[in-house]
Formats: structure tokens, C-alpha cells, sequence
């Protein structure tokens, strides 16, 4: 689904990835982990086409994304999912959820969005940002599948959510997870990553310096936690 | 009271200018990031394109008050694409000079051809004579011009709050990069959007013809004070815009009626208030501040 290879890119003259490769493959949730500054979020830009200055192959279903804008990409079926949860102030709920277009064979219905989530359908009129933190990450993840966006780019959904909401949303990723989404997620909790994903890639100054499977993160835990200095 | 409410009545009427003027600023500054000083450039185009469309083939009043402005839409678009799009990405101070020059260029020449010295514009026949309040008669064409201005703002507000294009306008003025990255292409918009507030700027401009002196230094005379309008009204927020305007044009009115023993106050009034809001809210009244790209 998507592979990755050779990927640099830099912010003026510091480099932040340094020849980083993945791949992610259909309907597999992947998540990356790493220190912050690793250059997690850096490598999702890289592939929404939302960085200038970067080198090397992305590839979404074989096509070579190259130097297609973003919209391009979001059109292909890339679901960006911002780490600050790119709510708008200026459009309602509903419209958050309807402003992209639908670019997939299954999209879900406003209806079916609703129904998965009363709290967003009770605020459906009232402006995105006066939602609470975990109702505008719900409102997030729920706008991708509304596209009906393939391959959904998480850049740490769960920062800052309670448990409750933490398990709110591994629930929503597994559930697109059963329709054959495919997830590239950045995430920090390890718990959480090894209950949604399938693997794990490790990112470290800017290069991927490991690639696990979920029982070599569960055994490896007090390790990686120590190395991300959580 | 009658003195007070005429003054009101004018000052609305001016507000209505600024109104327009400012509206058109807040759309393309929202969209592009683009402070156009030379908005007063194509206001002054405005009027003119009424008087020599009048005074050399007869055009009437009300076809130019479609006609021009689409004219003047067409002549930003091309500007936009030739000349404004491929500075967008440079630091904001190439931007002013480029529309500060296109002003001295769109002024001169104008001034070439028709000189410095104002040219008569009258009021179509059904506007003419003057409408009776009870406590007051006020000139018809200016009660016309009031109900128009606000038909439009509201028209424009309807379209950004109620249509798909004015949801995906509001979403690009509000977060560009995200908004490319839901699959929109924003660049698509940006050329019809600057020629939109360039023609709510000529639109002003035809309304001003029957009312104001036609000359080629009108706009830089009024976009001043519409520069200190839009930051009033909070930089890029359309609603600000609207009421800043109205506002304003009340409190110049007011001031220039109660406040005549003190001229320098009545003049700059404007700016005291500008300056008074930016020491309260420095986003202006109704400005948010910067979002995240």
C-alpha cells in the first residue's frame, strides 16, 4: 500500500530524516514510534506532500507520489489525521466532516458518523474548536473515513486523551481496521500501540533502526520506554 | 434628534463605502494572504469605468453597475495570475510594493488621459430628488445606495455561511495546509476570489460616481481610512470588516457633527479609534489570533 524508501528531508540546513524506508502493507495498521524530534511527524508530512525539502521514493499502490500536492494525495485516498486534530473555528461540526470530498469506494455516510458518535451529531451546529479534545480527535478520524480515505496518516491520536477516549479511539481503528483500511500511526503509548497495530517501526534520528512485531514490543516494553524517556 | 439622526444617516452612507471596500480586502487578504493596497486603485476604476462608459457610448447607470465590475473581476484575475501569484510565496513586503505600484500605475494613468479635475457623474433619473423621513428628507440615491451596500454584504455573508464555496473559502482562509491535505485544491479558488473583492471594489466605485468627485486620486483619499477599517474590524475577518465599516462611517459623522470646535480630533478620529482598539485587542474587534498553518 505504501512504501517508503530513501527518505531525507530537512528543515533549512538540519536534517531530520536520514534515508528512512517502511513499508505499510494493505489493510495493516503500523505504527511509528520514537523519541520526540525523532522525526515521526516530519516523515508523515513528507508523505501528504505537506514538506518541502526532502529526497527519495513514496509510493501509495505502486503510483509514485513524486511531487503531487497534497490535495492530489488526499484524492488518491491519504487521510490526514493532523496531530493537533485540524479542527476549524469558522465551520460547523458538520461541515468539518463534509468539507473534503469523497475519494473512496466505501465512504461512510454522515448518517452512519452520527450514529457511531451522538456527542458529535448533539453538537453538529456548533463550531468545531468548542468540542472537547476527545470529541474533536473522534471528529478527526471520523471526517477520513467520511472521504472514504484508504490509508489514514495518524500522527498521535491519543495525546492528551483520557483512557476512556484512548480506548474510544483503538476501537475506531480497528473497526476501519475490519474494512480494510490501511493506518500509518505515529503514537508514543506503547499499550496502545500494540492493542491496534500489527507492527512497529522505530524511528531514531531520523533513521528506522528497528522493525517489530507486537510480542517483541510487549517484551522489549520497559526498554523501549526507557529509550523513548516516557 | 433630526441633526443626529441625518449625521447617523450619512455616516451610515460612508460606512456603506468602507463597508464594501472592506469586505472586498478581508476576502482576498483571508484567501491569499495578500494585503492589496491597490484596492483603491480599482475603486477609483470603479467610478470611472461608470463616467467613460456614460460619457463616450451612453452606457447607462445600471448596466454599468454590472458591467463594470465584471470588467474589473476580469482585469484583477489577469493581475492575480501575471503578476500577484507568483509572489505569494516570497516575504509579505514584495506584495506591497507590487500592489503599491500597480495604484501609482492604475492612477497615472487615468490621470494621462482625464487629468486631475473631478468629472461630473448624475444620479440615474429614478434616483434623484430626495426621499422624506418625517423628521427629515434625505437624498434618494443615498438612501439607495445604504439599501444596496447591505443587500450585498448580506448576499456575501449568505454565500460564505451557506454554500459549499463559501465553506471551502471559509476553511482555506482559516487553515490553508490542512485544507489542501482534505483534497481541496485551494489554488483553484484563489483567482476567482481576488477578482471577487476587486469587483465589490469597482462595485463601490460605480456607486460612488453619482456622489462623489470622479478623479483619479478618490480610491487613495478613501483606502486609508479603509486600511484602519479592516484592522478595526480584525485583519481577514469578513464579519469585522462589514460592521467596522458601518461603524466608522457613524463615528466620523458623528464627530465631524459634534466635534467640529475640535477639527483635529474630527479628522483623525478614525485612527484614535484604531489605535484604542489595538491597545485592547491587538487582533482587532472581531480577529482571531494567527492560527496554525
Amino acid at each position: 500500500m505504501l512504501r517508503i524508501e530513501n527518505l531525507s528531508a530537512w528543515y533549512g540546513e538540519a536534517q531530520v530524516l536520514r534515508d528512512a524506508g517502511l513499508h505499510v502493507d494493505p489493510g495493516e495498521v503500523v505504527t511509528l514510534v520514537g523519541r520526540n524530534g525523532a522525526g515521526k511527524s516530519t516523515l508523515l508530512r513528507c508523505v501528504m506532500g505537506l514538506h518541502t525539502g526532502w529526497r527519495g521514493t513514496v509510493e501509495l499502490s505502486g503510483t509514485e507520489l513524486g511531487n503531487l500536492s497534497a490535495d492530489r494525495r488526499a484524492r488518491l485516498g491519504l487521510g490526514w489525521v493532523p496531530d493537533d486534530r485540524g479542527s476549524y473555528a469558522t465551520l460547523t461540526v458538520t461541515e468539518n466532516l463534509t468539507l473534503p470530498p469523497t475519494v473512496g469506494p466505501d465512504p461512510w455516510s454522515l448518517e452512519r458518523v452520527y450514529e457511531a458518535f451522538p456527542a458529535l451529531y448533539q453538537r453538529r451546529n456548533s463550531a468545531a474548536t468548542t468540542l472537547s479534545g476527545g470529541e474533536q480527535q473522534m471528529l478527526a478520524l471520523a471526517r477520513v473515513l467520511r472521504m472514504g480515505a484508504r490509508m489514514l496518516l495518524c500522527d498521535e491520536p491519543t495525546e492528551g486523551l483520557a483512557p476512556l477516549l484512548v480506548q474510544q479511539v483503538g476501537d475506531l481503528l480497528r473497526e476501519a481496521k475490519r474494512h480494510g483500511v490501511t493506518v500509518l500511526l505515529v503514537e508514543q503509548n506503547l499499550r496502545f500501540a500494540t492493542s491496534v497495530a500489527d507492527r512497529h517501526y522505530l524511528l531514531a534520528e531520523g533513521r528506522v533502526t528497528a522493525a517489530m512485531e507486537n510480542s517483541e514490543v510487549r517484551s522489549r516494553e520497559r526498554e523501549l520506554l526507557s529509550y523513548l524517556g516516557i | 434628534m433630526t441633526a443626529f439622526l441625518q449625521s447617523t444617516f450619512n455616516g451610515l452612507v460612508s460606512g456603506a463605502f468602507y463597508a464594501l471596500l472592506a469586505l472586498g480586502l478581508a476576502v482576498i487578504f483571508g484567501m491569499l494572504r495578500v494585503v492589496n493596497f491597490a484596492h483603491g486603485a480599482f475603486y477609483m476604476l470603479g467610478a470611472f469605468g461608470a463616467y467613460v462608459l456614460l460619457a463616450e457610448a451612453g452606457v447607462p447607470f445600471w448596466a454599468a453597475l454590472v458591467v463594470v465590475p465584471l470588467a474589473l473581476a476580469l482585469l484583477g484575475m489577469a493581475l492575480e495570475r501575471a503578476f500577484i501569484h507568483r509572489l505569494t510565496r516570497l516575504d509579505p513586503l514584495y506584495n506591497f510594493l507590487l500592489t503599491f505600484g500597480l495604484t501609482l500605475i492604475l492612477q497615472d494613468l487615468v490621470k494621462l488621459r482625464y487629468g486631475v479635475q473631478s468629472s461630473p457623474y448624475e444620479a440615474p433619473a429614478g434616483l434623484r430628488g430626495s426621499v422624506d423621513f418625517g423628521l427629515f428628507d434625505f437624498p434618494t440615491y443615498r438612501v439607495f445606495i445604504l439599501g444596496f451596500a447591505v443587500a450585498v454584504c448580506v448576499g456575501v455573508w449568505w454565500a460564505l455561511a451557506r454554500t459549499r464555496v463559501g465553506m471551502v473559502v471559509r476553511a482555506a482562509t482559516e487553515r490553508p495546509e490542512l485544507t489542501r491535505a482534505l483534497g481541496i485544491n485551494v489554488g483553484r479558488w484563489i483567482t476567482p476570489v481576488f477578482g471577487f473583492g476587486i469587483a465589490l471594489a469597482g462595485l463601490a466605485g460605480v456607486l460612488a460616481a453619482p456622489m462623489r468627485a470622479v478623479n483619479p486620486l478618490m480610491g487613495a483619499d478613501l483606502i486609508i481610512v479603509v486600511f484602519a477599517v479592516v484592522v478595526i474590524g480584525g485583519l481577514g475577518s469578513i464579519f469585522g470588516s462589514v460592521a467596522a465599516g458601518f461603524g466608522i462611517g457613524m463615528v466620523q459623522a458623528w464627530a465631524e457633527a459634534y466635534l467640529s470646535a475640535f477639527p483635529i480630533v474630527a479628522q483623525t478620529i478614525v485612527f484614535i479609534v484604531m489605535a484604542a482598539v489595538l491597545l485592547w485587542r491587538p487582533a482587532g474587534l472581531f480577529g482571531r489570533a494567527e492560527a496554525p498553518a
